[in-house]
C-alpha cells in the first residue's frame, strides 16, 4: 500500500532528522548521558542509607525506579522540539507538504525510543558499578528492557501532546516537570507505598508508575508480579493510544506561533 | 488547461476573536501567470496565503487550488504547491543541503532526486559554498533564500510566496525575480504578496490590493496605476498664491487627470517619464512662476491607498474609504 510507505519513509525521514540534531546540540546530549548517571549516583549515595527497604539492598530496589523515571521523561525532547518547530514555523512548512499528518510527531517519538536505549545502558552499567544486581534470567531482563523503552515511547507521545499545547518550549519543558515528577515520585518508585501517608498511598496504587515499577522489580530482582507485567504493558499500550490521538488531532491544527 | 484557474477563491471569510483578518475576498490566478496580493500590515495577506495552503480553515467562502477544494481535498492540494512562508522555516540543526533533501523527501521525490534538487537550487540560490554548514550560522537573508529553494524543490505547479523578499539585498531580490520568472516561462502559477507596488508591477500579471480583510481594487499593474494616476509631477511654488498660474502652465504636460494641490505642492499626474522636468522648468519659468522644488514621483502603494480608499496606508480609523473600485 502506497500510503503506508509513505508513512513509513516519512517517519524515518524526520526520525534521522532528530538523530542528526544530537551531536550538533551536545548539552542535549547531556540529558541522556550524564543526567542518568547523576541521578542513579545521587539517589544511591545520598538516599540510599536514609529509606528502609524490607526485603532488599536499597540500589537494588530504586534501580528500577529510576530507571522508570528517567524513562518517564525521556521525551521531553519531543517536548522541546515540537514547541520550537511551531515557533519556528517548521510546521507550516510540514503541513503543506504532501506529507503523512503523523510522520512529524512519530519521527520524534522513535528517534526518543534510541536515546532511551542509550539513557537505559548508560543506567544499567553505573548501577552495575554501584552495586546493583540482577537477580533474573536473561529473558527476563530484555523482557524489562522491552517494557521500558515501551513505556518511555508511551511517555514521548504524552510529551508530543504537551509540546503541541504549550505556548513556548520553555513552557512545555517546565509543563513535563510539573506533570511528571508528582507522578514518580508518588509511587512506589523510590520508596515503599506503605511508607507514604493514606491519601497518597490511595494514588500511589492507581498510579501508572507504580503499577510499572513493579513490573520492573518483577523482571530484574524477580520479586513477586501480581498483575503488574501485564498491567504495565496495558497501561503503555493506553497511553501510547491515547496521546497519538489526542497529538495527531491537535497537530492537523496546529498553528505558528 | 490554458485559461483555467490554478488559484480560485470566493468570498473567503477568517476571523480572530473580532479581528476581521478576511472579510469576503475573491481571487483568481489563471494557470501560469502571476497573481500579486498587494497591501499594508495586517490587510490579511498572510493569512489568504494560509488559507490557500491548507494551513487554515476558513471561517466562510471556498476557495480551490489546482482544481482541488482547499478543505475537502487538501492532501491532493500539496502534491501541487510549494509554499515560502512569511518568516523562513528551515531546521537550525540540519546543513542547508539536509534541509533541502529532507524537504525532497518528504515530497516523495524519486530515489536521488531529492539530492540532486538540493544541490541545484543552492546554486540557484547563491548557497552552494554554504551548502554543508548549519543553517543555525546562516545569515537571515540566508535563510530566507534556503527557504524559497525548499519551496521549489518539488518543481510544485503552484507556487505561494509569502512576502519573498523581505529581508533579501538587492542582489537576491532580483535574483529571486528572475527565478520566478523562470519558473513561470515553465508554466507555474505563482501566489505572491507584497508591500511593494515595484515587485507587484515587475512579476505579477494580476495584482489584487487589499486592505483590512476586503478587496479594494484588482486589475493589471497598467490598470492599477490609472487608478493611482501613474507618474506624477510634484512641484513646490515659491509664492503659493501663484497655484493656478502654474497649474495653468502645466496643462500641456498632465495627463488626463486634473492636477491637485497638497501642502502648497502641485501634484500633476503626467503620462510619461522623459523631459518632463526639464519641460515643466521651462514652462513655469516662461508663465514666471517661482519654483522651490521640483520632483518627479513614482507611484508608491501609499499612492495607491490614498487615491482608492482616501486614507494614507497607515493612518488609522476615521471614515471608512467608500472609494472601492472592484476590478
Ligand atoms: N493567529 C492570530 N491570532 C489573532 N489575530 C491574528 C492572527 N493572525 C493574524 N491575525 C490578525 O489578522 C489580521 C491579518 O493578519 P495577516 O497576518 O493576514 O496580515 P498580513 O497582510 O500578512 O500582514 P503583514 O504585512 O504584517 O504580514 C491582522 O489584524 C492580525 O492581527
Ligand atoms: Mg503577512
Amino acid at each position: 500500500m502506497n500510503g503506508l510507505r509513505d508513512n513509513i519513509s516519512d517517519t524515518l525521514v524526520l526520525t534521522k532528522r532528530s538523530f542528526l540534531r544530537i551531536p550538533r546540540a551536545p548539552d542535549l546530549l547531556l540529558s541522556f548521558t550524564v543526567q542518568p548517571i547523576m541521578f542513579v549516583l545521587l539517589f544511591v549515595y545520598v538516599f540510599g542509607g536514609a529509606i528502609v527497604t524490607p526485603g532488599y539492598a536499597y540500589v537494588d530496589f530504586l534501580m528500577p525506579g529510576i530507571i522508570v523515571q528517567t524513562m518517564a521523561f525521556g521525551g521531553f525532547v519531543t517536548a522541546l522540539g515540537l514547541a520550537e518547530d511551531l515557533k519556528k514555523g517548521l510546521v507550516d512548512r510540514f503541513r503543506s507538504l504532501p506529507m503523512s499528518r503523523s510522520a512529524v510527531l512519530s519521527g520524534r517519538t522513535l528517534a526518543d525510543v534510541g536515546t532511551n536505549l542509550i539513557s537505559l545502558a548508560i543506567m544499567i552499567a553505573v548501577g552495575l558499578l554501584a552495586g546493583f544486581s540482577f537477580d533474573a534470567s536473561a529473558t527476563h531482563v530484555a523482557a524489562g528492557i522491552g517494557l521500558m523503552l515501551l513505556f518511555g515511547y508511551a511517555f514521548s507521545w504524552v510529551f508530543a501532546f504537551i509540546g503541541l499545547s504549550s505556548s513556548s518550549p520553555e513552557a512545555s519543558q517546565s509543563i513535563g516537570f510539573i506533570l511528571i515528577f508528582p507522578l514518580t515520585f508518588v509511587s512506589s518508585a523510590f520508596v515503599p507505598v506503605d511508607s507514604m501517608p493514606t491519601a497518597l498511598q490511595a494514588f500511589a496504587n492507581v498510579n501508572p508508575i507504580t503499577t510499572t515499577v513493579d513490573a520492573l522489580r518483577a523482571l530484574f530482582l524477580d520479586a513477586p508480579a501480581g498483575n503488574a507485567i501485564w498491567g504495565a504493558v496495558a497501561w503503555s499500550l493506553g497511553i501510547a493510544a491515547a496521546f497519538a490521538t489526542l497529538s495527531v488531532a491537535r497537530y492537523k491544527r496546529a498553528v505558528t506561533r | 488547461m490554458a485559461g483555467d484557474a490554478a488559484i480560485e477563491a470566493s468570498g473567503l471569510r477568517k476571523s480572530y476573536g473580532d479581528v476581521r483578518a478576511l472579510d469576503g475576498i475573491d481571487l483568481r490566478a489563471a494557470t501560469g501567470t502571476v497573481l500579486g496580493l498587494l497591501g499594508p500590515n495586517g490587510a490579511g495577506k498572510t493569512t489568504a496565503v494560509r488559507i490557500l495552503t491548507t494551513l487554515l480553515r476558513p471561517d466562510g467562502g471556498s476557495a480551490r487550488v489546482a482544481g482541488f477544494d482547499v478543505e475537502r481535498e487538501a492532501a491532493a492540494l500539496r502534491r501541487r504547491i510549494g509554499l515560502a512562508g512569511q518568516y523562513a522555516a528551515v531546521d537550525e540543526n540540519l546543513t542547508g543541503a539536509e534541509n533541502l533533501e529532507m524537504v525532497g523527501r518528504l515530497y516523495h521525490l524519486p530515489r536521488g532526486e531529492p539530492r540532486r534538487r538540493a544541490a541545484e537550487l543552492l546554486e540557484r540560490f547563491d548557497l552552494a559554498d554554504a551548502a554543508d554548514r548549519l543553517v543555525r550560522t546562516y545569515s537571515g537573508g540566508m535563510r530566507r533564500r534556503l527557504d524559497l529553494a525548499a519551496a521549489l524543490v518539488a518543481r510544485p505547479p503552484i507556487l505561494f510566496l509569502d512576502e519573498p523578499t523581505a529581508g533579501l539585498d538587492p542582489r537576491s531580490r532580483i535574483n529571486l525575480w528572475e527565478t520566478i520568472e523562470g519558473r513561470v516561462a515553465a508554466g507555474t502559477t505563482v501566489l505572491l504578496t507584497t508591500q511593494y507596488l515595484d515587485e507587484a508591477d515587475r512579476l505579477a500579471d494580476r495584482i489584487a490590493v487589499i486592505d483590512r480583510g476586503r478587496m479594494i481594487a484588482e486589475g493589471s499593474s497598467d490598470e492599477l496605476k490609472d487608478q493611482v494616476g501613474g507618474e506624477r509631477l510634484d512641484v513646490t511654488l515659491e509664492d503659493r498664491t501663484q497655484v493656478d498660474a502654474a497649474a495653468a502652465a502645466l496643462e500641456p504636460l498632465a495627463s488626463e487627470r486634473p492636477a491637485i494641490v497638497l501642502d502648497g505642492a502641485l501634484r500633476v499626474p503626467v503620462s510619461r517619464r522623459q523631459g518632463v522636468i526639464a519641460e515643466a522648468v521651462r514652462r513655469l519659468d516662461e508663465a514666471g512662476v517661482g519654483i522651490a522644488d521640483v520632483a518627479m514621483h513614482r507611484p508608491t502603494l501609499d499612492d495607491v491607498f490614498l487615491t482608492l480608499t482616501g486614507r494614507a496606508a497607515e493612518q488609522s480609523d476615521g471614515e471608512e474609504g467608500d472609494a472601492e473600485e472592484e476590478g
